[in-house]
């Protein structure tokens, strides 16, 4: 109760704070010698306030105070301590709390770490920052605020959805929050910087700390969801195409081209309004990822609780967002006229060029074919499905150029170049090509396609891995991430032609038998935990070689609230994930077995860690 | 120059993108197929709950008769709701009421029709759930009106007073 | 480096040969494609609610039946209208959803030559 209190008051006077800011911000940039100490302290009283009521919410959530409308909604007293935390974030309104609090985090560190930069555009982006601030502050205390009160006092929460009860996605918001807040400064700061017209190579350098933090986050945030919908949710699957995914797949793509871009803009003053323009559209689709999801105008596995006024209260706000920025873009972007654009077509910055031509057209699947359904909704009262099948087909086959000039655009110098080893880039790529044939080739499928398909994902891989081993190739961090992705790449590519599967219906003490696989279905356990009741089932799984698995996935009966989940049972190793999981079915006594056999699992996961890793090492160092 | 005439077609195209998420805000997202009406009724055969038949889609609706058919099971509880009004429909004998047990077991079912009573003809078994697929049905409890083999109306979910009043127009 | 590869490709090649090919292909492949109906923004082939168990054996006996892929899917669309297909055919309601992106695609490819390889 008291805590509801001092929660939401702090709330309401960090909004104060950030008014007084941009107060002062005016004030100083009229005479900005230095920087006023008044705006540091004040950013950090914001963010000591937002901290509070953050930690307010916490402590509510761990004493279980159901007068607090949000701790009833999405808590329960039998839930262990670690879920009643995670728990705080795992709604909507704690959500964007969490969200307000690394947004007030990171402008601070923005204020503290950013030295060599003229006074005039930190307190410019810190303007920017608060302007976003203070929308997200209106939209807590406005729409979503978590410190509502109940009366009378229930004795019981309603309890968190069970599905949300799991390590992988207590940590998963955070994280993705760190990359979307972390693309806010890189809005904020490039707004700011195309005001003061000093897009430049030194404001490259210095923004690509930022960028790629945000990018960092961001992937392993994606990596994560993905986990989870891996053993949780899917029944083998970890991509879905979903609309929730691929709202955060649209800012990574986004980011990734802006970070390819301020590659070129760190050495020449070329492509300044495009960096400017991606900079802000990462952003915003980060925020119109927000929408969508939280609006609930999208169908989705994962769908928030949601309420018309909390997606109006969003949608002006973004096109406010919007607006703004394209006001300043047009205003006081020029784009300088020097000849220095003329590229000479075979160089690093055509490279890159066609790595954002790329990346553009990808993320122009993504989003048409996200908010494709919504539009034709609207305008004709159509209802369709754009599923997997559509991104499949529209990106597979864009990605064989493209892994093609993955492997080839880092090898080009920058300004004009030719390319060395002629020879020996052409005896991969038919080494690559007989490869894949060798292992298409035993498998009726498309033989074509993935024949190619696979052939650039092995060229990639055989050139970066050969760029390992070259002293004289100095770039290891960008090295590798594209080891990394054509790592992905490929994993992804035998993950769908070699998984098998077999679904059967099995009773306690049951066999199924087919030539190559014997599934016993043993026995079952039940067990009674704190806030639910699991059936385990025990299977003993002989494959062709004759070799043993043991594999016991469980049913969990949750009493608060009422749902039955899955959890498969996965046995991961280096080659392959064995991955089973049974359901109850309606009214008989025998269960539904789904057994998997998905190679290649625990390297898609390694090679998107290996991706972030690549951002990692290029975060930490020196330029040389 | 150049920019001034591009800038005002973006502008334009955020404003559509504007009117029309705005648009579909206010829309409901939870989707319910067309209830397309006179189109003909599929061709099955099923197997009966309470006797032992095996009947086909034009032996159960031969008559020249309003039919209703109704999905329900006896783990579905707003079969229970919506089980008075088929009683009182089942006193009009211009009306054949058809059941269609949807994955059910015989047991439970029976003992749901002697608790409540039963006011189906025939009650026709949809042990695996496909028979209810091949009618258009996603669910329980469903409902469709159906005369001279084509089917009339289609209710999603289960009757109520207003529902029954509008059975009763249609088949007047 | 040359053994290295020899070796790459003996152990690729000895990993795959004993993985064997799916029963019931063909049903995943259709279930995959179709949505379950009430599990919002899931495939048949992902979900197992009642719906979507009823959906797959019903996928089986129109496959018995001799019913092409195209046949099943029409069948569907009939009985449920467009929404229930996740693949968004060709027609007159999707020409854009589909062409667009090629259309920026192009576009993208055309102004990057202009502006930056053809500019003297």
């Amino acid at each position: 109760m008291i805590y509801s209190v001092v929660g939401h008051y702090s709330l309401i006077l960090g909004l104060c704070v950030g008014i007084i800011l941009i107060f002062f911000s005016i004030q100083n940039f009229k005479n900005s010698n230095q920087l006023d100490t008044k705006i540091l302290s004040f950013s950090f009283l914001q963010l000591l306030f937002v901290l509070i009521s953050f930690l307010a919410l916490i402590i509510s959530f761990v004493i279980s105070d159901f007068s607090n409308e949000t701790v009833f909604n999405n808590s329960h007293t039998t839930k262990p301590l670690f879920y009643k935390i995670s728990g705080t974030w795992g709604n909507h309104e704690g959500s964007l709390l969490l969200w307000l609090l690394v947004l007030t985090l990171f402008i601070f560190i923005f204020l503290l770490r950013t030295k060599n930069q003229p006074i005039k555009y930190k307190i410019l982006t810190l303007s920017f920052q608060q302007v976003i601030i203070i929308g997200f502050f209106l939209f807590l205390i406005q729409t979503s605020n978590p410190f509502n009160y109940l009366f009378p006092v229930p004795d019981e929460g309603l309890g968190l959805n069970p599905i949300l009860q799991d390590p992988a996605l207590a940590i998963h918001p955070p994280i993705l929050y760190l990359g979307y807040v972390g693309s806010s400064i890189i809005f904020s700061s490039a707004l700011a910087a195309t005001t003061l017209k000093m897009v430049s190579t030194s404001w490259a350098i210095h923004i690509k700390k930022w960028v790629l933090i945000s990018w960092i986050f961001l992937t392993v945030g994606i990596l994560l969801g993905s986990i989870w919908a891996y053993y949780e949710l899917g029944w083998g699957g970890f991509w879905f195409w979903d609309p929730v995914e691929n709202v955060s797949l649209m800012p990574w793509l986004a980011l990734t081209t802006l970070l390819h871009c301020i590659l070129v803009l760190e050495r020449k003053e070329i492509l300044t309004s495009w960096v400017i323009i991606l900079s802000i559209a990462t952003f915003t689709l980060s925020m119109c990822g927000t929408f969508l999801v939280r609006s609930g105008i999208l169908n989705s596995v994962h769908t928030f609780a949601n309420d018309p006024e909390r997606g109006l209260f969003i949608l002006i706000f973004l096109f406010a967002l919007i607006f703004m920025s394209l006001f300043i873009f047009f205003f006081f972007h020029h784009s300088s006229k020097n000849n220095s654009s003329n590229f000479f077509w075979l160089s690093k910055e055509t490279s890159i060029l066609v790595n954002n031509w790329f990346m553009m057209y990808f993320l122009s699947v993504v989003l048409i074919g996200t908010v494709y359904p919504i539009f034709l909704d609207v305008i004709s009262y159509q209802k369709i499905s754009v599923g997997p099948p559509f991104y499949h087909k529209l990106i597979a086959p864009f990605l064989i150029p493209f892994l093609f000039a993955m492997a080839i655009g880092p090898r080009l110098k920058w300004i004009r170049s030719d390319l060395k080893d002629k020879i020996y880039l052409i005896f991969l790529l038919i080494i690559s090509i007989l490869i894949s044939f060798f292992i298409v080739k035993n498998f009726n499928t498309n033989i074509l396609i993935n024949t190619i398909l696979i052939s650039s994902a092995f060229y990639l891989f055989f050139i970066t891995l050969k760029d390992f081993f070259n002293t004289k190739y100095k770039n290891f961090a960008q090295n590798t991430a594209h080891f990394g992705f054509s790592l992905l790449i490929l994993s992804i590519l035998f993950n769908n032609l070699f998984s098998s599967e077999i679904i059967t219906n099995l009773k306690v003490g049951e066999t199924y038998d087919n030539s190559k696989t014997k599934i016993v279905f043993e026995s079952i356990n039940q067990k009674k935990e704190k806030n639910y009741k699991s059936i385990i089932a025990n299977f003993k799984i002989t494959n062709s070689e004759g070799i043993n698995n043991n594999l016991s996935p469980e049913l969990r009966l949750y009493n608060q609230p009422n749902i039955t989940t899955s959890e498969a049972d996965i046995k991961t190793t280096l080659t392959k994930d064995k991955f089973i999981v049974i359901n109850l079915v309606q009214n008989q006594d025998y269960f539904n077995v789904r057994y998997q056999v998905k190679p290649f699992m625990l390297w898609i996961w390694l090679s998107v860690i290996m991706i972030s890793m690549g951002g990692l090492v290029s975060f930490l160092q020196k330029r040389i | 120059m150049k920019k001034k005439l591009i800038k005002y077609p973006i502008i334009l195209i955020f404003l559509i993108i504007f009117v029309v998420f705005y648009k579909s805000l206010k829309d409901t997202n939870i989707y319910t197929p067309e209830t397309k009406i006179n189109y003909d009724i599929p061709i099955f055969s099923a197997d009966l709950l309470l006797l032992n038949e095996n009947l086909t889609s034009t032996e159960i609706f031969e008559l020249d008769k309003f039919y209703l058919l109704n999905i329900w099971a006896s783990w579905c509880v707003p079969c229970r709701d919506e089980h008075s009004i088929l009683m009182t429909l089942s006193k009009n004998n211009k009306l054949n009421i058809i059941g269609m047990n949807y994955k059910d077991n015989k047991k439970n079912a029976k003992s749901f029709l002697d608790e409540l009573g039963n006011p189906y003809q025939k009650i026709i078994v949809d042990k695996n759930g496909t028979n209810s697929i091949e009618w258009g049905a996603y669910g329980v409890p469903e409902t469709f009106i159906i005369y001279n083999n084509k089917i009339l109306k289609k209710y999603i979910g289960p009757l109520n007073q207003e529902l029954f009043a509008e059975i009763q127009k249609i088949i007047k | 480096m040359k053994i290295f590869k020899k070796f790459i490709i003996i152990i690729l090649l000895l990993t795959f040969n004993n993985l064997y090919a799916n029963e019931n292909s063909e049903r995943n492949e259709i279930t995959k494609n179709l949505r379950c109906l009430i599990c919002q923004g899931q495939s048949v082939y992902d979900s197992d609610s009642d719906f979507a168990n009823s959906m797959k054996i019903l996928v089986d006996k129109k496959l018995e039946e001799g019913l092409t892929e195209k046949e099943i899917y029409n069948y569907f669309k009939k009985k449920y209208g467009d929404w229930i297909l996740y693949d968004p055919g060709l027609n007159k309601n999707t020409y854009l959803l589909w062409l667009l992106p090629i259309l920026i695609f192009l576009f993208g490819g055309a102004i990057i030559f202009k502006s930056f390889i053809l500019k003297k």
